[in-house]
């Protein structure tokens, strides 16, 4: 596979609920190394894209070609080994377990030990194994800075730290594409800033790609290298930050038509909430 | 297990492999140690010198009747373990699970009687045809969850329950199948010490196994299936797999508990495995603590002491003036279905989390003694 050649790319995909159509013949991809933001209004399909793309529902018609495999067919829990990862809008952590447990789980698929060797633990190896993981994960641990707060019960934590243990979670997968639904929803200024220098890390230093859905404009057109708007399931555009914003499609999807003569005064600008 | 925990001041872990023990504390697995230690030592030594077998706190340990409690917390908690698993790890329900204890039973004798397999082998081989059995009535699971789920294994509970009825070749039909008790090179588990020892052995290392289960990757993912199906399975756990594998092992524990049972008694009839047997493991549970793996053995002893201490009371009744009143007679079997019933929805309203949170709490309390706050 060369650089170039794309790490996600989905075609002409479609989505229908009956006679809801989620998603109608979106086609987009992805390169290597990329940070990739997809905005757009509330309903817009956003979701139902990253659902389709991590395999949670099936599209309807076309195909996500993932490292240049066909995994539209593949169910979820297969695709974490082809090197995929996301978290949730809604926080979707294990409740009742603790932080180190939730990240763990991320490494289930890295993981060799079973219900057999898992409870011999000392005698086949699985200590060892589970003990070198351990390791890994706290390097994980660290980056996100959530060390004291590794023995706490997911249950139990603020909102913000919800969201960062779920980022921990999906980056212990070693994900080659992490797939981030509104990562900075219902986050104050300082726990986004925070969340913002995690994802542009990741991308530039462990050299995730990264697919996020956001809704804050400043982050989105800050960091992110191109961006997709979808509207009503259907793409409306895709460029580059700066062309996004100047898009006259975009800002009616956002805005809605223009009833004055100059619509000067409506204008998404950076650092402002278009949600 | 990875969790908050009190630790003496000073306490710090340095490694890993410090943080993952089973038992928090050095002294908590000390105190385990001792008293297991002391269990055997406490049995045995009457055995090998018989001067001491009156002596005050042995002495218990020679009388049959502790020795049959015992017995008894041994083999219903090695079964409600396996249930906890199930229904407290995994978030599955099973109203089935005194079937598969009966499989156990019923194949650990046929397995005995009919190849002339060692006792001792037939207990684990029971166990994986209990397994089997468990993975066939746990499919299901595959697909249907939650109220839907307890109507299918309640459906497995009378299907196996008419089974043991039926298939006079494998359970003896109506009459029972006799089952032989355990040997080891020459050396008969025939009475109660030696038998309390055997399933006190089995507990352990049925205990362990569970324990560390729980601290490794198919214990997590089991408890990842229960907290949020969902993102379980995009951090790549396959739902069906895990929810249909821990049918298995529960039930393979359901037989391993079974066959003790059926070995202990040297009788095995179809009536004891009603599903007033599944509902009091699923009471144990419930009582005990729902996924905690020290639970089940507190609950399972707080459910076999329970009518005990009914029969204990009324026989006290029958001593004062009411004594000869026909409905305290009569009433036993009632006064304990009763307190059965009592005992789980007092559990479930004033202590949900069951008798392992209501023991972390105590130990709480104790450590900061007398600064409570």
């Amino acid at each position: 596979m060369s650089t170039d050649s794309p790490i996600l790319d989905v075609r002409d995909l479609s989505l229908h609920f009956g006679g809801v159509r989620a998603l109608s013949n979106v086609s987009f991809s992805v390169k290597p190394g990329e940070l990739f933001a997809i905005i757009g209004p509330n309903g817009a399909g956003k979701t139902s894209m990253m659902n389709c793309i991590s395999g949670r529902y099936t599209p309807t018609q076309g195909q996500v070609i993932f490292k240049g495999q066909d995994v539209t067919p593949l169910p979820p829990n297969k695709r974490t080994e082809v090197g995929m990862g996301r978290t949730f809008q809604n926080l979707a952590l294990f409740g009742h377990m603790s932080v180190l447990d939730n990240i763990m789980v991320g490494r289930h698929h890295l993981l060799k030990n079973n219900f057999l060797s898992g409870g011999l633990y000392w005698l086949g190896g699985a200590q060892k194994e589970e003990l070198s993981h351990r390791r890994q994960v706290e390097d994980i641990i660290d980056f996100l800075e959530i060390s004291p707060i590794r023995k706490a019960t997911a249950g139990t934590l603020s909102y913000g730290l919800r969201k960062r243990v779920e980022l921990a979670r999906a980056v212990a997968l070693k994900p080659d594409l992490i797939l981030l639904d509104e990562p900075m929803a219902g986050m104050n200024q300082e726990e986004k800033e925070d969340m913002t220098r995690y994802i542009v890390d990741l991308n530039e230093e462990w050299g995730m790609t990264v697919v996020m859905i956001e809704h804050d404009m400043g982050v989105v057109m800050d960091v992110s290298e191109r961006v997709m708007v979808l509207d009503f399931g259907q793409k409306i555009a895709e460029g580059l930050p700066d062309e996004i914003m100047s898009n006259p499609y975009v800002k009616k999807a956002y805005l809605g038509e223009d009833d004055e003569e100059d619509g000067g005064a409506v204008n998404a600008g950076p650092g402002q909430e278009v949600a | 297990m990875a969790t908050l925990s009190m630790r003496p001041c000073g306490d710090f872990r340095t490694t890993y492999r410090q943080d993952t023990k089973i038992f928090d504390t050095r002294n908590s697995r000390g105190a385990m140690v001792i008293f297991l230690a002391a269990l055997y030592a406490l049995v045995i030594l009457p055995q090998v010198v018989p001067a001491l077998a009156d002596a005050p706190i042995i002495g218990w340990f020679a009388d049959g009747y502790f020795l049959s409690l015992g017995i008894q917390f041994c083999y219903y908690g090695i079964a409600a373990l396996g249930l906890n698993i199930l229904v407290g790890f995994t978030g599955q329900i099973s109203l089935g699970h005194a079937a598969f204890f009966g499989v156990g039973a019923f194949s650990s004798a046929w397995l005995n009687t009919t190849f002339g397999i060692p006792v001792l082998l037939c207990i684990p081989l029971a166990g994986g045809m209990a397994a089997v059995v468990g993975l066939i009535f746990g499919a299901p699971a595959a697909r249907i969850k939650g109220l839907y789920l307890a109507i299918a294994t309640l459906a497995a509970q009378f299907i196996i329950e008419d089974l043991f009825i039926r298939m006079e070749w494998f359970t003896g039909g109506s009459s029972g199948s006799l089952a032989d008790t355990v040997t080891l090179f020459g050396f008969a588990f025939d009475n109660d010490q030696r038998y309390f020892l055997l399933t006190l052995s089995f507990a352990i290392i049925m205990y362990v196994l569970a324990a560390n289960l729980m601290r490794s990757r198919d214990g997590r993912a089991f408890v990842a299936v229960r907290d949020h199906y969902l993102s379980a399975e995009v951090m790549g756990i396959n739902l069906t797999k895990y929810r249909v594998m821990s049918f298995g092992i529960a039930a393979f524990y359901a037989g391993i508990g079974g066959a003790l049972y059926g070995h202990y008694l040297m009788f095995v009839s179809a009536e004891a495995f009603t599903i007033l047997l599944s509902i009091q493991f699923l009471g144990m549970i419930i009582i005990g603590g729902l996924g905690s793996v020290m639970g089940a053995m507190l609950g399972t002893i707080f459910m076999v002491m329970l009518p005990e201490f009914m029969a204990g009371g009324v026989s006290i009744l029958q001593n004062t003036e009411w004594g000869n009143q026909p409905f305290i007679i009569n009433g036993l079997a009632f006064f304990r279905e009763m307190a059965i019933g009592a005992a789980i929805i007092l559990f479930l309203i004033f202590e949900p989390d069951g008798l392992a949170h209501r023991w972390k709490l105590i130990k709480a309390y104790w450590k900061l003694y007398p600064f409570s706050h």
